[in-house]
This record gives C-alpha cells, sequence and structure tokens, in this order.
C-alpha cells in the first residue's frame, strides 16, 4: 500500500504515498493541493492551513472495522458557524474507501451508498423529514450549511471547494446515520454507524500533552 | 507527530491568562477572572459576552481542572454551567459538568438538590409513543415515561465548552424517566439532541474526583431517583405466595391427621329404651400433659333420623374443677318433593379452652330417643388441638409485609411523580394543579 513516491512540483518535497491511487494529496510542506496524473502531479490550488482539530486521529493511523483492516490515509476538513469537523479518509483492506466522521469526539464510520430513490433536493428538507434507505427509516437531524477548509493527505476524488453547502445528517431508530452531501448533483449519500474509538482498535493515535 | 500541546490565551477583556484543558476542542471559554464569554476557536479570541450580573456568582462543587477515574477512564472537568427552569413562578436550578477525554469524547455531571446524574450524548433518535395515554420515548427497547417539559435557560458559566455557549442560551428540556435513568430531548430552533442519564450516588462522583468538600445530601424525591424499594413488593407477594400455600398445606396436614393427641376414648351402645343406658357413669382416669391449653371433645354417633343427647362432666382428680358441658348429636335426612335433605351430623365437636394439666376423669350421661335402632357411641379427648384462628393469625402476619412494602412503594411513586407535569390532582397540594396547563 505504501512505497510510491514523487515529489510536489511547487517546492520539490518528497510526497510518500500511503495510498497508491490516491487522486489528490496535499503536500506537507508547502500545503499545495496536488491532483495526480500516473506519477505527475499538478498544483491546483492551495490549502489553508489545516486547523488542528483536536483529534486522536491523524495521517496513518490504523484501525479495524467490521473485520477489516484500515489506514487513514486523508482528510477533508469542514467548518461551519458553530464549529468544524473531519472527515477522515480510510483505505480498507479490501481496497475500498470509508469516511470517519469525527466532531467534537462524536465519531460515525460511513462508506458511500446508493440511494433507494431519489433523495429530498436540498431546498425541500428540514428537521423531522424522513427518507427510506436499505429498510430503515432515517429521520432527518439538523441541516448544516458548512464550507471546505483544508485538507490533508490523499483523497480519492479531486476536491472543488464549492463555498456553503448543506449537509442534512439523518438517524434510523436502529440508530445508523446518514449524509446527505449536497455538494454535487444529485446529491450524494454517506450510511454509517456511530462508533467509540474503543471499538476501532486503532494504533498510531495522537498524542495530547498531559494526557 | 508530536504530541499536541496545551494552549493557552489571554482573555481579550480582562487579560488574565486561561489555560485551556480541552486543546483545540474548546470553542468557546468563559474567562475565570471577569465571566465573559470567549470564542476559543480562533487566533483572535473574540470577546462574545460579557458578563451581566443577573445571579451571584456560582461555585461548582467540583473544582474545574479536577481529574476523576469515572466508568474506568480518566476524565477532567472543564466546564460548568448552571441552568434555570421556571414553574409556577418558582425558578429551579441545577449544575452540569462538563467532562472531557480527548481519546473518549465528553460527557456530563448534574446535580440538582444532592441529585446527581451521568450523562452522556445518545446518538440516535428515540422513537416516541404513548402508554395508557402517558406520552413516552422509547431508546434501545427500554420505555421511558415523560416527565415534564420546560424551558432551561443557562444562567452562568464558566470554563470550556465545545460549542457556542452563551449565558442566556435557552433550550426546550422534555425528560423522560425510566429509574434509574433519565431520557432527555434537548431542542432549539436547529436541532434536537438526545442524552442519557443514570442516577449516581453523590458520594461516589465526590471519590471519583478527590473532592475534599461534603456534596450537600438528596433532598425530596428525583425524577429518575431509583425507588429504594422498586421489585419488593413483587418478591415480597411472591415469598408471601409460597409461604400462603405451605401453611395451606399445613392445615391441611393438621387437619387430616385431626390434629392433637388423643388423651382418652370411651365408646358403648346406647338402646333406646333401656333405662340404665340413660344412667350417669365415669370414665377411666386420664391425663391431660404440657402447658394449660384446649381440648377438643368429639362425639359420634350412629343417629340416622334420631338423637343422642351427650351430657359431660370434666373433673379434676386433683384440684376438683369441674367443667359441664352438653352437646347433641342429631342427623335426620330425607327426599322432599323429588330434593334430599339432611340435617344435623353423625359427629359433633366441642372446644373447651385453657383447661390445666393433670388428672381428670369425665361423668357422662347419655340421653336419646326411648325407641329405635340401638346407637353406637363414641367419645375421644383430644388435647392441643390447634385452632383455625391461629392458622388465619399467621396468614394475617403473611400479608402484612408484602402489603407494607407494596403501600411504602407506591408512596415513593407519588413522590416523584408530584414533581411532574403528570401530578396527580390532589387535594392537599393546590399549587400543583396549574402545573400542568402552563409550561411555556
Amino acid at each position: 500500500m505504501t512505497g510510491v513516491q514523487t515529489s510536489c512540483p511547487n517546492c520539490g518535497a518528497t510526497i510518500e504515498f500511503r495510498w497508491a491511487q490516491a487522486v489528490q494529496t496535499t503536500c506537507e510542506y508547502c500545503r499545495s493541493v496536488l491532483v495526480r496524473h500516473d506519477l505527475d502531479l499538478t498544483k491546483v490550488g492551495t490549502s489553508t492551513v489545516v486547523p488542528l482539530t483536536p483529534s486522536p486521529i491523524q495521517l496513518g493511523t490504523e484501525g479495524r472495522w467490521h473485520d477489516r483492516d484500515f489506514v487513514v490515509v486523508g482528510r477533508l476538513v469542514y467548518r461551519w458557524e458553530r464549529g468544524g469537523w473531519s472527515e477522515w479518509h480510510c483505505r480498507f483492506s479490501d481496497d475500498t474507501s470509508g469516511w470517519l466522521s469525527d466532531a467534537q469526539a462524536d465519531y460515525v464510520m460511513s462508506r458511500p451508498a446508493t440511494p433507494d430513490r431519489p433523495l429530498p433536493s436540498s431546498d425541500d428538507v428540514s428537521p423531522g423529514d424522513t427518507f427510506p434507505h436499505g429498510g430503515e427509516r432515517f429521520v432527518l437531524a439538523s441541516i448544516t450549511m458548512a464550507s471546505y477548509v483544508g485538507t490533508e493527505g490523499e483523497l480519492p476524488f479531486a476536491y472543488a471547494p464549492s463555498g456553503l453547502v448543506p449537509f442534512a445528517d439523518a438517524r434510523s431508530t436502529a440508530g445508523n446515520f446518514a449524509t446527505i452531501d449536497y455538494s454535487e448533483t444529485p446529491p450524494l449519500l454517506f450510511v454509517g454507524e456511530p462508533v467509540e474509538l474503543r471499538q476501532l482498535e486503532l494504533r498510531n493515535l495522537r498524542t495530547f500533552e498531559g494526557w | 507527530m508530536t504530541s499536541v500541546q496545551a494552549r493557552g490565551l489571554n482573555c481579550p477583556n480582562c487579560g488574565a491568562a486561561i489555560q485551556l484543558r480541552s486543546f483545540q476542542f474548546a470553542a468557546s471559554v468563559v474567562c475565570d477572572s471577569c465571566l465573559a464569554t470567549l470564542d476559543a476557536s480562533d487566533a483572535n479570541v473574540a470577546v462574545l459576552q460579557t458578563f451581566e450580573k443577573t445571579m451571584a456568582r456560582a461555585r461548582p462543587l467540583i473544582p474545574l481542572g479536577s481529574r476523576g477515574t469515572w466508568k474506568g477512564d480518566p476524565w477532567d472537568v472543564i466546564g460548568f454551567q448552571v441552568r434555570q427552569i421556571t414553574v409556577d413562578g418558582i425558578n429551579y436550578r441545577w449544575q452540569e459538568y462538563l467532562l472531557f477525554n480527548p481519546f473518549r469524547g465528553f460527557r456530563y455531571l448534574s446535580e440538582y438538590d444532592g441529585h446527581w446524574n451521568d450523562i452522556i450524548a445518545v446518538r440516535g433518535i428515540p422513537e416516541g409513543g404513548s402508554v395508557s395515554g402517558h406520552p413516552t420515548a422509547t431508546w434501545r427497547d427500554t420505555t421511558f415515561k415523560l416527565f415534564q417539559t420546560s424551558s432551561a435557560t443557562t444562567v452562568f458559566a464558566l470554563g470550556e465548552f465545545p460549542w457556542m455557549l452563551n449565558v442566556g442560551d435557552v433550550v426546550t428540556v422534555k425528560d423522560h424517566v425510566a429509574p434509574p435513568f433519565l431520557l432527555s430531548a434537548e431542542e432549539t430552533d436547529e436541532e434536537v439532541t438526545w442524552s442519557l442519564g443514570e442516577y449516581v450516588s453523590g458520594e461516589r462522583i465526590r471519590a471519583a474526583f478527590k473532592v475534599t468538600e461534603p456534596f450537600p445530601s438528596a433532598r425530596g424525591t428525583f425524577a429518575n431517583q431509583p425507588n429504594p424499594l422498586a421489585g419488593t413488593p413483587a418478591r415480597y407477594w411472591q415469598a408471601f405466595v409460597m409461604l400462603a400455600v405451605a401453611l395451606l398445606v399445613l392445615v391441611g396436614l393438621r387437619l387430616g391427621t385431626a390434629g392433637g393427641r388423643l388423651a382418652s376414648a370411651v365408646d358403648g351402645v346406647f338402646h333406646p329404651g333401656v333405662a340404665t343406658d340413660k344412667a350417669p357413669f365415669v370414665t377411666d382416669p386420664f391425663t391431660l400433659a404440657g402447658p394449660t391449653s384446649n381440648v377438643v371433645i368429639t362425639s359420634s354417633a350412629t343417629v340416622d333420623g334420631s338423637w343422642l343427647f351427650v351430657g359431660m362432666t370434666l373433673v379434676n382428680d386433683s384440684t376438683g374443677q369441674v367443667i359441664d358441658v352438653g352437646r347433641e348429636v342429631s342427623y335426620y335426612h330425607g327426599v322432599d318433593e323429588g330434593e334430599s335433605w339432611s340435617e344435623g351430623s353423625r359427629s359433633d365437636d366441642v372446644r373447651l379452652g385453657a383447661v390445666p394439666a393433670g388428672r381428670w376423669f369425665m361423668r357422662i350421661e347419655l340421653d336419646g330417643p326411648d325407641a329405635g335402632r340401638d346407637i353406637d357411641w363414641r367419645i375421644e379427648v383430644r388435647r392441643d388441638q390447634p385452632g383455625l384462628i391461629w392458622w388465619f393469625a399467621a396468614f394475617v402476619l403473611l400479608i402484612v409485609p408484602p402489603v407494607i412494602v407494596s403501600l411504602r412503594s407506591a408512596a415513593f411513586e407519588t413522590t416523584r411523580w408530584a414533581e411532574s407535569d403528570f401530578a396527580p390532582a390532589s387535594s392537599d397540594d393546590s399549587d400543583d394543579s396549574s402545573s400542568s396547563d402552563s409550561d411555556d
């Protein structure tokens, strides 16, 4: 999974991929956002300094979820009116991606899902609305206007900043989570479950002074 | 990578140094010196709110910065707020402590009148419903009954919060109870968040966070305080049923064996029309042993459409005490207009109470019809026959404990619900009568 090396076209620093198929990465040194074409990298922008979110997760953290090993290879950071959250890009041993959402120590592991039926449009959703998916009834808990503020590491797509975007968070009565991401049309659906860090058998966590 | 460093800032309002305990988790922080609320989420620390003196500075029972081991993990106390609800013009205030662990996130402790709850966020949506008309919320197979809907205002805060706290923030709180648990929904215009509290003793918390000063002792009954007799009435009634069955079996056995010890028996034949059979005679002396107790005399006779009168005088051989008793054994039966009937019995029991021990004999005098068939008779004297009254008393004694615990358990539930939106309209609590119709 590791070992693919190239260099930053902006500053020349060595870039080592944790995930060989990464489409986008960010140079750790000059914060250039780099989109990859085979081994050639093109600078498409510069990421702001990713605010040091207070997570024990970091690039390179390894864990296990539903009997599959994963490694954290990238991250998207979002900000909304009253705070921010991270979506950690996890590459699983079966070569799929998952996203570990990390909001103030609330964690949800989710995966992209194909909606059973078309999702409600962004100007037609409000908390309390319901939609079915996978035999469960999801209830919209909140709609958050958020913007993408930074990136780190490797992503499976070239992320284009798009200003304030609605995110609708839903929960099922069985306790599962879903997020409708309105950054694209049609909207994207992610379905997952709340997790506690201790369930994920994490290794290579960040350390905290005094803890 | 290097360890995440602790972070400090200076209050832009008063200049005091503030050490952040929750690293970059802190979104807002209340300055300990000037009580201004600050935006801790960016480097330029803006003052969100200066302190308006609406209440005296509150002192947390657990000092901010205390670290304790709770439910197996270390936790720091990083935030403190006082929240208030107003019911019928009366303000009720409780305290909330925010606990933090960088690997475990957040949890809360709340205190009201010495009652404590350990609270975690519920990551899901409980299902609403109702049971016998009472609104409920069900979460993970437990059904909680709605206790109270109120409007809670943050009236004082200290320390750090992972959200933009403002003094004056108002949320609608719906508390649902299934003791020892409390399921609460906090609603704002934007979202509904659910939390699950568990009633815990203040002493456990005090020990966990090594607080030296005593906590206030609990007063009254709290919404989700476990009933100290929870489940006890059921256990008592189970025990009662088992003991009552055992008692019935014993009664049956005792009655089945006719009970008591045979002290004397005498029998003979009464020949109607034979004058000598009506002459009195005395029995052989017999001994009544043990302490003073009852004597049961059973007179039986093969009467059939006739009668036999048995006159008996118990005489104490040594003291001369005399006890007189006369009994009639009679039995009649027949068929009248196709219906069979019977009257009387071939056997008669008489109980004599408090007969002292000693040597006794009996003087017996029989009387009967002057014609008819011969009557075989037998008289038995039994000592210490158990009386049904004592069995009944035992039954009453058995039923007392379950009745008492049931009443006490119900009384506890009454005091619990008296504080809710669902207090029964009681005659001695007239100020409660309006609580259910105005909770805005």
